[in-house]
């Protein structure tokens, strides 16, 4: 690599850390905008144009709080907690394939930070880590509400990597593939995993939700039983990283299903596209213009991803935590499983949808379920 | 650049790692808390992730995060974390285990020397050397084809503790719920 080339990546790689940090910054406005919109209320609108501007004044108060930490704590492990998280929050866009290839000056350089040929499991292991964050700083606290917050943030995330490493071997027995630009790859046009792996695609959803620690799976910072959770002691910008690290994982996470099931950067009709871009702007020109419009499809993707984050944090209430452990579990590690096992049958027999029929099993239980089930009554004085 | 090129390259970078390793793995025998001994723990596993990325090996190094830093280690801090081991340290003898630890160090030392005396290290061709021997696809096909008795066999073992691990833990019909 020449230093063109170097620079090129450089940008790309630095590219990918701003508009990461740029829009989680603007989901912390989007959240409490679409929250206003589900409620029937305005949400924030006083710092600028349609309050275009509260991310920054909310920086500003962050900064400007006490930086409190408490008297027995231990200083050092209170300060890495939130440090560790926003780390492992920021790893994970390394190997995400944001686009296809830049041409310049005779060379190709792919939109992505590093192309690993283990990508996906790189992705795994960095959310492995996401927890130690989590569980360092509730642990620092010295504060039994976060040291419960922390554990629980704990259990949560190791009960749901489960179920979502065993949805992630379907889609490498059915891609063949371990590396993101791969898989990415194969789902050309509209040939989009979501078609071919329904199942697995719920099931890596809701892990992720679980994952984010985002509502419906938000325990470990359940006011109600915990007070604040894990970052109950934790004050200004350290518990500003915390915050902000949830939203970058929300796009993150959005970004890695987006890749994994939803086509990356293809969207139907990009070969027609991509022949008339050529054909106008050139082979080089268009070829960069055909890349771009991809990158703008992932993004897109991962914007909806965000903003389908927000839809059901505030569509769907707060699970129970033995329930939590139920469905993750009792329901999402046993249908994974057999996930697998369809895909396989699927995979020999040369069948790419066969997990369709794991989706057609379920829907007729249901049915005969809701059927057979005696009509629901009501109690009005039962608790 | 020939400067940045020496920093970077794999020598250079192996000690550095090497390093840290051995620092790391010191830290967590000589660290007074628990906690912090697990986290040197932690940073030890991740020193040897880079030493199998420095050897090419990708797919053991981030499936040893995985495992390793990701799971087990997590189980690690969470009993550390419950137990509070600041009351237990008074009720032990510290001379007793001393005593048996600087013991049990020599005795390990010696025989350490003595096995790398004896043993003699096979010679090693860097011509003849595969650089693609790490990667996943060959590390699949090997693994299926020529070992897939043993590969399979451990599977098994792994159930059966599964299964132990999972009949320990049960609550039986008239156990308390806590």
């Amino acid at each position: 690599m020449d230093t063109a080339s170097w620079i090129i990546k450089a940008l790309i790689i630095v590219g990918v850390f701003a508009v990461t940090l740029l829009i989680a910054t603007y989901s912390t406005l989007a959240e409490r905008k679409i929250a206003g919109f589900m409620q029937d209320r305005l949400g924030p609108d006083r710092a600028g144009p349609f309050g275009v501007f509260q991310p920054l004044a909310d920086a500003v108060k962050m900064f400007f709080k006490e930086d409190f930490i408490p008297a027995q704590a231990n200083k050092w492990l209170f300060i890495a907690g939130p440090c560790l998280s926003m780390l492992t929050a920021l790893m994970t866009s390394a190997v995400i394939p944001f686009g296809d290839t830049i041409r310049y000056e005779e060379q190709t350089i792919a939109v992505q930070g590093v192309e690993l040929n283990v990508g996906i499991l790189y992705v795994f292991g960095i959310v492995s880590l996401g927890v130690y964050g989590l569980m360092i700083g509730g642990w620092a606290s010295n504060n039994k509400f976060s040291l419960l917050g922390a554990v629980r943030a704990a259990s949560q995330n190791i009960s749901y990597e489960i179920a979502l490493g065993l949805s992630i071997i379907a889609i490498i027995m059915s891609a063949g593939s371990l590396s993101l630009r791969d898989i990415v790859n194969q789902q050309h046009g509209f040939a989009w995993n979501i078609f071919y792996q329904p199942v697995g695609f719920i099931i890596f959803v809701t892990c992720a939700f679980a994952e984010c620690n985002r509502t419906p799976f938000d325990l470990p910072e359940c006011e109600t039983e915990l007070v604040g959770g894990y970052h109950t002691e934790y004050s200004s910008m350290k518990l500003g990283f915390y915050l902000f690290s949830e939203y970058i994982n929300m796009f993150i996470s959005s970004l890695v299903v987006s890749t994994l099931y939803l086509g990356g950067f293809n969207y139907p009709g990009m070969d027609w596209v991509y022949a008339k871009l050529t054909a106008l702007a050139g082979d080089t020109t268009g070829h960069n213009l055909a890349t771009l419009i991809g990158f703008l499809a992932l993004f897109f993707k991962g914007l909806f991803g965000v903003f389908f984050f927000m839809w059901v944090r505030w569509t769907v209430p707060r699970f129970r935590f033995d329930q939590l452990m139920d469905l993750g579990w009792k329901a999402l590690f046993p249908l994974a499983i057999l996930n697998i096992f369809f895909t396989g049958a699927g995979e020999m027999l040369g069948y790419h949808g066969f997990t369709w029929i794991i989706v057609g099993i379920m829907t007729i239980l249901a049915a005969t379920n809701a059927v057979k089930a005696p009509p629901r009554k009501m109690y009005p004085a039962d608790v | 650049m020939e400067f940045i090129d020496r920093i970077f390259s794999t020598q250079s970078l192996f000690w550095f790692l090497s390093f840290l390793t051995i620092l790391s793995a010191l830290m967590v025998v000589t660290s007074k808390s628990p906690v912090y001994s697990v986290l040197y723990l932690i940073l030890t596993f991740f020193c040897l992730s880079g030493h199998y990325i420095i050897l090419n090996a990708q797919f053991l190094a981030f499936v040893n995060i995985i495992v390793y830093a990701g799971a087990i280690m997590v189980l690690f801090l969470f009993v550390i974390m419950f137990l509070n081991m600041k009351e237990d340290e008074a009720e032990t003898s510290p001379t007793l285990i001393r005593t048996l630890a600087t013991g049990t160090a020599i005795v390990l030392g010696v025989t350490l020397v003595l096995a790398f005396s004896t043993v003699k290290v096979a010679a090693f061709n860097p011509m003849a050397f595969d650089s693609q021997v790490g990667m996943v696809k060959n590390l699949g096909s090997v693994l299926f084809r020529e070992y897939l008795l043993p590969f399979e066999l451990a599977s098994v073992l792994f159930l059966i503790a599964m299964v132990g691990a999972v009949m320990l833990g049960r609550r039986e019909a008239g156990d308390r719920h806590f």
